[in-house]
């Protein structure tokens, strides 16, 4: 193999391992939080990816550029991520009593209702608004030519994303008040936390960040049907390698498996769906809880 | 008891709806099929435990019967069907090993993204397995008969209903049975379980070497049937049917899979008729209603009312 | 005659609270041992450690002169060494009935796929034990709706009738009323001495202590502070002051009333 391709796969990889960071993280947020597994936060990323190609395309009839790019990705986010999380969370308000995977069934239900409303409102032909990643050129690194967008771009905003969140879940009120709630919801309710509204919070900020992947993606990736199901499995593979509720986990699993990804796309072409369960796999089989889960607390 | 009595009643009605209403009778014996796949993930779910994956052993079974009725013309029908239970439990067995020793949410993924693979490995090797177009399987003897398609079609929903009605009488022996009050413990306190000598993770096992079967049962039925395997059986969507029967039926009673099959496979049917875009809508806006109304599916409400 | 349960320097912490301070332990066959010390001292994390729920720092555990330090649950109560909890574990959505009788099931070997599995144990036997624990009445019921002085009982007789060579009981009178305290040991140790178990129970009523134990030890802060003849460990000093309490005495007017050792919520 020449050193052209390893470089290319392994921008490729940390390219896409950093969309699958973001798209993992709103996964693993909400399940940190509510200790729900959100299915239908695959068809958050889609509805996102969509929403942002709908407003791209929408926009770039009077005009392209950067601008109204970087427009639609903000208005697809803000759109879907606080609209579909907002009535996610109150489905499952009157689940709340019910087992964990009970709710994870509900979130599966309303995971299929979405399937069709995206056929409905976007059809079944793919959706790809590229103009960003023209506009924002090509840079040579180590030989090969690679898109601003995807070297820059997308680890930039999840390595953003990432600090961010730990800055907000360490230094600010609401986010103490969200690591209250996850670690003991009766002690921080006899404080005085709303344990609703904080979970009304977490599904709008894991929303948000699914959404947010699907629209950072949309310009690479085309939107097609069926890649909700995908996304959820992905993420949920980098989350259950990092460990449930792990965010830097997430972090290091979302490069580990973005880069195998990639290697395999260029090396062993028809092993790519099969690389990140492999990767889950052989760590759950010496982990079972993850690579970075720290042992809980005994209920004996 | 009288659960077997509802289940008799039932299958009685579906093999003489058959013979009134000929057309209907693929959609019976696939009904049927289903039915016994949902069981499979009833056995699952009397352990709390809920596996996304499972129409991986139906669509593993389905293709076994391909690949072997291709290897072996002339092959027996009744045989075929052997032969995918053999080979979907043989799976079951191997991928249990590794899948028993985890719980809910892992549990339920790691089957998810097992039948992922088999789904992507049977597409991506377009040459043995057909791609997405599948396999065709033709039409083989049935217990030593050549027939034609409709009486071949009798004679398997004949076998489908014996089937079903062993199926659910071992399955009700067997949930009153040590090993199965033993999977049910699983749910409410495996660390008892531990500490009463008992390995949780080989009950759970035998649990899902059953459920295993079971699919396997169902998909080499369904392989016969509709004379074409193709990868869509093992789609993830299909798992999430599964599923849905089992919560729809309810698992108070083993005949609650086969009713919730039947309601499922009809609803399917004038769904996919009367509005097709709308059908995963319909589908899981009814699994929100039946979690909230009706948590015990239809055998519970049926055990409740003590009609079971 | 060697030990039964034997455990040397066994060490373990939590972060910077040390549950496991180097603790050399042993129980011989027949001993009655109490275990007393404040919530907090690491009692059940001692448990926990000797039937193999966690694993200690450092340190091993002889079971019967055989070390157990890896085994498992499992392989441990196959040992013959098995525990009730301090927040009972029943099958919550098995009835009472079940609950025995999978128990006796377990301790059989019967795992029949097929057989019924009242009919694969000895209903004399199961009759025998719900009458013992007096739930004969309620058999039918669902374990996770009784209430918990039964739940107990019930977590006690599933071990108990696993026929054990060491039961270990955490707090096994918790949770019940006083009267009712001594009514619960009367039985169990009429059971213990019919089966000729071994038994370390944990328990914060002194006056239980003294009547049932033959022997007692005190846990502070994971360490084991005084082990001996009840009378010796519960007249120490430093185990009057640090774990019973300074209010104790044993010669206090109120002394047949239920004395709780400080510090039990
Ligand atoms: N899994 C655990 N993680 C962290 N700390 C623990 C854990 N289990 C017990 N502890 C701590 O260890 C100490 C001893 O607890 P425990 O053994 O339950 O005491 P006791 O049974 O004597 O009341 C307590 O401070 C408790 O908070
Ligand atoms: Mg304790």
């Amino acid at each position: 193999m020449n050193s052209g391709i390893l470089t290319l796969a392994l921008l490729d990889g940390v390219s896409y391992a950093g969309m699958l960071f973001i798209v993992s993280l709103g996964l693993t947020f909400i399940f940190g939080v509510t200790n729900i597994l959100n299915v239908a936060h695959g068809s958050l990323y889609a509805c996102g990816g969509y929403a942002t190609a709908s407003i791209g395309l929408w926009l770039m009839g009077n005009d392209g550029g950067i601008i109204n790019s970087i427009f639609s990705i903000i208005a697809g986010t803000l759109l879907v991520g606080v609209i579909v999380g907002l009535i996610l969370e109150y489905l499952l308000r009157f689940f709340e009593k019910k087992p964990p995977i009970l709710q994870l069934i509900i979130t599966f239900a309303f995971f299929m209702i979405l399937e069709d409303v995206q056929r409905l409102i976007w059809g079944t032909s793919p959706y790809f608004v590229s103009t960003i990643v023209g506009e924002m050129g090509n840079v040579e690194v180590l030989g090969v030519f690679y898109t601003n967008y995807q070297l820059i771009v997308l680890p930039g905003a999840a390595v953003i994303i990432y600090f961010i969140l730990n800055w907000f879940l360490k230094h600010s009120l609401l986010g103490k008040k969200i690591v209250a709630v996850t670690h003991n919801k009766e002690v921080a309710v006899g404080m005085g936390v709303d344990a609703k509204k904080i979970k009304k919070i977490t599904f709008i900020i894991g929303g948000l960040l699914g959404a947010f992947g699907g629209a950072l993606a949309s310009p690479t990736t085309s939107m097609v049907p069926g890649i909700s199901a995908d996304i959820i499995v992905l993420s949920f593979a980098v989350v259950a390698t990092a460990g449930l509720g792990q965010v830097t986990g997430a972090l290091i699993a979302a490069l580990i498996i973005g880069i195998f990804r990639s290697l395999s796309i260029y090396l062993y072409p028809e092993l790519e769906v099969v690389i990140p369960y492999v990767i889950m796999g052989t760590v759950l089989l010496f982990k079972p809880q993850g690579l970075f889960t720290v042992e809980k607390a005994r209920r004996i | 008891m009288k659960g077997i009595i509802a289940t008799i009643i039932l299958l009685t009605g579906s093999v003489v709806t058959a013979f009134l209403l000929p057309h209907l009778k693929t959609p019976i014996i696939l009904a049927l099929s289903y039915g016994l796949a949902a069981l499979g993930i009833s056995v699952l779910m009397r352990a709390g435990q809920v596996s996304f994956g499972h129409a991986m052993y139906v669509c593993l079974a389905a293709y076994s019967v391909a690949f072997i009725a291709k290897a072996y013309p002339g092959i027996d029908g009744l045989v075929l069907i052997v032969c995918g239970v053999a080979i979907s439990t043989i799976a079951g067995a191997i991928i249990g090993i590794f899948v028993s020793k985890y719980r809910e949410i892992f549990f339920g993924m790691l089957n998810l993204a097992i039948s992922m693979v088999l789904f992507a490995v049977i597409g991506k090797y377009y040459n043995i397995t057909g791609g997405s177009d599948g396999m065709m399987i033709s039409r083989p003897s049935f217990i030593g008969f050549e027939l034609e398609r409709d009486g071949f079609e009798t004679l398997l929903l004949i076998t489908t209903t014996v089937s079903i009605l062993l199926v659910t009488y071992f399955i009700e022996r067997f949930f009153n049975s040590p090993a199965g009050k033993f999977l049910c413990a699983i749910k409410t306190n495996e660390t008892r379980l531990e500490y009463i000598g008992v390995s949780a993770r080989f009950v759970f096992w035998k649990g899902y070497v059953i459920s295993s079967s079971l699919c396997g049962l169902a998909g080499a039925i369904f392989a016969l049937v509709q004379g074409l395997v193709t990868p869509e059986m093992g789609y993830w969507l299909k798992s999430g049917e599964l599923v849905f029967i089992s919560l729809l039926g309810g698992v108070a009673h083993s005949f609650g899979a086969i009713i919730g099959a039947m309601a499922f496979e009809f609803l399917k049917m004038y769904a996919a008729i009367l509005m097709t875009d709308y059908w995963h809508m319909i589908l899981g806006s009814t699994l929100i209603l039946i979690i909230y109304f009706a948590p015990g599916g239809i055998s519970g409400w049926l055990k409740n009312k003590k009609y079971i | 005659m060697s030990d039964l349960l034997k455990t040397t320097n066994l060490n373990l912490s939590f972060g910077s609270i040390v549950v496991a301070d180097n603790i050399d332990f042993s129980l011989k066959e027949g001993e009655r041992l109490a275990v007393i010390g404040q919530n907090g001292a690491g009692k059940t994390t001692f448990i926990n450690i000797c039937t193999g729920l966690i694993r200690p720092d450092s340190g091993n555990i002889y079971f019967a002169d055989e070390d157990i330090t890896k085994k498992s649950a499992r392989a441990i109560v196959k040992m013959g060494m098995v525990r009730s909890f301090q927040l009972p574990q029943v099958y919550s959505e098995h009835t009472v009935r079940e609950c025995i009788e999978l128990s006796l099931a377990a301790r059989d070997n019967k795992t029949s796929l097929f057989k019924s599995l009242s009919s694969c144990v000895d209903q004399k036997e199961v009759y025998e034990v719900l009458t013992s624990i007096q739930l004969l009445d309620r058999s039918d019921v669902l374990a996770g709706s009784l209430p918990e002085g039964h739940k107990k009982l019930l977590d006690i007789a599933m071990a108990l009738v696993l026929r054990p060579r060491l039961l270990i009981m955490d707090e096994p009178t918790s949770g019940v009323s006083s009267q009712e305290k001594h009514e619960i040991m009367r039985i169990l140790m009429g059971v213990l001495d019919k089966y000729k178990v071994t038994s370390i129970f944990v328990e914060h009523d002194i006056d239980i202590v003294s009547q049932y134990a033959t022997r007692v030890a005190a846990w502070i802060s994971g360490a084991i502070a005084a082990d001996g003849a009840p009378d010796m460990v519960l007249n120490d000093p430093v185990i009057q002051e640090q774990v019973l309490g300074q209010s104790f005495s044993r010669t206090e007017p109120n002394m047949n009333t239920v004395k709780l050792v400080k510090g039990v919520s």
